[in-house]
């Protein structure tokens, strides 16, 4: 079966079994590095890009479900030349330790600051309540999300 | 990444594969020149540690790796410091056996002490050569040498003489003496500076980082299918069927290990699965589950270790005995990575890229494992998730190698699954500490009894002696043996560590029971028996204090003679307004915990501040830290480290347990094993007290103690209600 999408801007158009996994598709086939295997179940973020700007899990999406629409991987976001300002933000806060959730955190975090631009502590908490870390990276990706605010002048960016 | 056939080269009879990123670019940065001795890599050689490389770069290989940590940054920033060239110099290797020196394990957060030390000996050795080839070639003595960012200087003046001109791709020929003159640390200029860490950019960018980053061409994926816990043999399977599944190329079985190839990854998922549904695993006879644990470990064959014992010629008048009863369960490191290794099996050689802690302990055990000779394997580093001590990274590593020696020349990604990670994993053993004192007349301690139980906390597979202890050794049709059971001696030790109090108490006596046979899998999680030790020890100070009526910092300060460690708790009780603590019984809590870890490395002192509801629910709002881990590398990478180490201690004491019954762990995804979720993360602050004149010391370990006791002394001051046994749930709140 043929599925067509868009990824970070580039169309895609591959032949493929339907049911597999959105996460596969990105790391294996686009070779993507952004979206992690953590879990497969949808307990733990690890592989969340935007959808249509909406943080989705793409473990569990099979790739036919997102047929005609629009993807943005991390690596989509920014990059060394042209950053996005969480990801400076995070440089900045020294926001990780291992790294491994940081996909899921920044991305979240983008959709968040896409629908508020301007978040309080409580609400960055509860946006990413189910996003896991296990390094307890947590305070400085907090304060990472809160500069990337105040950067974009509380637009989102 | 993509890597082209083209790309394969061989080097040395073994296969080498190159990147294009230039971050995994140094997986693969090829084997320095032969030592003196014509031994490409002892640890005695400079140029087994570092090399000056064209493009005015200084490459350095140490032993130790990375997983978050920092440690790669910390030691290039004492290499640039030792060398006197530019920060930016300083490109690190991953650790491979085919080149780095060997430094055994990255554990036991001594990194910095070890690798550290090491490192700053073999480059201040390597700018003593230069300066020498500097003053033959100037025709002028050393005396009147030094150096600015690589280039000579003669009385200040800079030369036409550098690093590069100097030895570029050349060999320092030399080796590394006992004593070297190291720089002064009056000046110092890198160390103790926050420097970033070198790592951090490409992963925010998304540029490939990590093990599963690495795609090679006609690279296949494996699958395993796992018994519901360890050590259950695999009575039956059908095969058949799996085989002519989409994609699958085979299915391994040896013994009761079973794994499935496939050419893409899901088609290897889909496998397992249906491979699994055919197995029936033997059931066994086990008399212990997740609540009676605690109590088992007591009645448990086990063997006694004394671990100190101290008397005093006056006998003390004691007034009042206390004693009390501490437990953990068992805890799963439980990192975000599930697991992986990639290998490739060329028909002579295999060559291994693992996450795991120790590459060469490592390799010689996969090569014991798989019949090979240690030189027929290379066992390379790359990043994954953090690993928190040993989880199941060695495991998998063999695994791949495995796989990839059934299907010759083709790469093997293998990946675990969230399930076989948390049932396959070894786990922090389960603990029980008992504790008993005496106070005299003036409310001191006079006397100090502390009796720990425990599985042993080292079943690493540490070489080809260890290799009994990887999981597919102990599955395949011929098992290895398993290795003797291991007790860490003092003064680090391992289900004892920290059981000694720190405090000045006429008469201590601490014993250590090692049960021989657990009845789950376990090894080295973070701090070892250091959680459970300072757990008890530190909430059996504040249950003293109470029966004495003092103040929890008062009351250590009065038993405490080692000034670095007044100076921590003092500083900490100011930084947290501890005199402005609330009333007892109001439902805020403060608690405090300390420790010096191992006794001998970081002094960590933790405030933690909390809500206690009616109902028994915990809110944790605050933790404030205060360290002393002496000469600090880098402030940032030890206010990491520590404020890590207290997010996941408070996720360890407040919710984590795994839960199991005779026949299977059901705590085997993050639903059914939860930890500490965003909201749940207190604010965290940390100061690190400056000791340049001491030692530097580890810190990666050191607050996972304190802050267990901390939360557990706020409960109790929060609601009245001591728990003793964590985590420390609602339920536990409640019913007492
Ligand atoms: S990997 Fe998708 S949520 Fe964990
Ligand atoms: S930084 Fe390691 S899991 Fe978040």
């Amino acid at each position: 079966m043929t599925i067509d999408f868009t990824v970070n801007g580039k169309s895609v158009s591959l032949n493929i079994d339907p049911e597999t996994p959105l996460l596969e598709v990105l790391r294996n086939d686009l070779e993507l590095n952004g979206p992690k295997f953590g879990c497969g179940l949808a307990q733990c973020g690890a592989c969340s890009v935007l959808l249509e700007g909406r943080s989705t899990r793409t473990c569990v999406t099979p790739v036919s479900a997102v047929n005609g629409m629009k993807i943005t991987t991390l690596e989509g976001l920014g990059n060394e030349d042209h950053p996005h300002p969480l990801q400076l933000a995070f440089i900045e806060e020294q926001a990780l330790q291992c790294g491994y959730c940081v996909n899921s955190m920044i991305i979240s975090a983008a959709a968040l600051l896409q629908s508020n631009p301007n978040p309080g502590n409580d609400e960055i908490k509860q946006a990413l309540a189910g996003n896991l870390c296990r390094c307890g990276a947590q305070p400085r990706i907090l304060r990472a999300i809160k500069r990337a605010a105040a950067a974009s002048g509380g637009n989102g960016s | 990444m993509k890597t082209t056939r083209r790309e394969f080269i061989s080097t040395g009879g073994l296969l080498m594969v190159y990147f294009a990123s230039p971050v995994l670019a140094l997986a693969q940065y090829t084997s320095p020149n032969p030592g003196q001795s014509g031994k490409s890599h002892g640890n005695e050689f400079v140029d087994t540690w570092i090399r000056i490389e064209s493009g005015g770069k200084v490459v350095i290989s140490a032993g130790k790796v990375e997983f978050g940590q920092g440690i790669r940054t910390a030691l290039a920033q004492i290499a640039a410091e030792e060398l006197d060239v530019d920060f930016s110099r300083i490109q690190m290797t991953e650790v491979d056996t085919s080149y780095s020196p060997d430094e055994f394990y990255t554990f036991s957060a001594i990194s910095i002490q070890q690798s550290g030390g090491r490192v700053r000996k073999a480059c201040a050795q390597a700018r003593q050569i230069l300066l020498q080839l500097a003053a033959d070639e100037l025709t002028v003595t050393t005396a009147g040498l030094s150096v600015s960012d690589g280039v000579i200087l003669d009385g200040g003046q800079a030369t036409t003489a550098n690093y590069w001109s100097l030895l570029e791709g050349k060999n320092f020929n030399a080796v590394v003496p006992d004593e070297v003159v190291v720089k002064d640390r009056k000046d110092y200029t890198l160390i103790g500076q926050p420097i970033q860490r070198l790592d951090i950019p490409a992963k925010v960018y998304a540029q490939a980082s990590y093990l599963c980053d690495m795609r090679l061409p006609g690279m296949v994926h494996a699958r395993l299918v796992r018994p519901p816990r360890t050590g259950l043999s695999l009575l039956r399977a059908e095969t058949d069927g799996i085989n002519s599944m989409p994609g699958v190329i085979k299915v391994i079985r040896d013994g009761s290990f079973l794994a499935v190839l496939a050419k893409r990854e899901q088609q290897a998922v889909n496998a397992a699965k249906s491979l699994a549904s055919t197995c029936h695993w033997q059931t066994t006879v086990d008399e212990t589950n997740s609540d009676n644990i605690s109590a088992w470990l007591k009645t448990a064959p086990a063997k006694t270790y004394p671990v100190t014992s101290r008397s005093s010629d006056k006998t003390a008048d004691v007034t009042q005995t206390l004693s009390a009863e501490y437990s953990r369960p068992f805890l799963a490191h439980a990192s975000i990575a599930p697991s992986s290794a990639l290998a490739l099996w060329d028909g002579n050689n295999l060559s291994v890229w693992s996450h795991g802690q120790g590459m060469y302990p490592l390799r010689g055990a996969i090569a014991r494992a798989v019949d090979l000779k240690q030189d027929q394997v290379r066992c390379v580093h790359v990043e994954s998730g953090g690993v928190y001590g040993h989880n199941g990274a060695d495991d998998a590593a063999c695994d791949a190698a495995v796989c990839a020696m059934s299907l010759p020349g083709q790469p093997v990604s293998l990946q675990w699954s969230r399930t076989d990670e948390f049932c396959g994993e070894p786990l922090g053993s389960a603990m029980t500490v008992s504790t008993q004192a005496g106070l005299d007349q003036h409310g001191r301690i006079a006397s100090w009894k502390q009796v720990v139980w425990s599985g042993t906390h080292s079943t690493r597979p540490s070489g080809p002696d260890g290799a009994g202890n990887l999981l597919y050794a102990q599955s395949k049709d011929q098992p290895l043996p398993s290795p003797p059971l291991r007790s860490i001696p003092q003064p680090s030790g391992g289900a004892d560590r920290n059981s000694v109090p720190i405090y000045v108490i006429p008469e201590i006596d601490v014993t250590k029971h090692l049960v021989e046979a657990m009845p789950l899998r376990v090894s080295a999680l973070r701090s070892l028996g250091a959680y459970a030790n300072v757990f008890a020890i530190e909430s059996f100070m504040d249950e003293l204090a109470l029966a004495s009526k003092a103040d929890p910092f008062e009351f250590r300060l009065a038993h405490l003679s080692d000034d670095r460690a007044s100076r921590v708790l003092n500083r900490l009780r100011d930084q947290s307004d501890w005199s402005n603590r609330p009333e007892g019984g109001s439902g805020e809590g403060w608690g405090m915990g300390f420790a010096k870890y191992k006794n001998l490395a970081a002094y960590t002192a933790v405030v933690i501040k909390l809500q206690v509801t009616d109902s028994g629910d915990i809110r944790l709002d605050r933790a404030q830290a205060v360290v002393d881990a002496g000469l600090v590398v880098n402030p940032d990478g030890v206010r990491a480290q520590i404020e890590g180490g207290i997010v996941q201690a408070c996720s360890w004491t407040l919710k984590e347990q795994v839960n199991y019954r005779p026949g299977a762990i059901l705590s085997k995804d993050w639903s059914t094993y939860p930890i500490l979720t965003f909201p749940e993360v207190p604010d965290v602050d940390v100061e690190i007290i400056d000791q340049g004149d001491h030692a530097w010391m580890g810190v990666a370990e050191a607050a996972q103690g304190p802050t267990a006791a901390a939360i557990a002394n706020a409960v109790a001051h929060a609601c009245g209600v001591r728990v003793r046994n964590t985590p420390i749930t609602p339920n536990k709140v409640n019913a007492t």
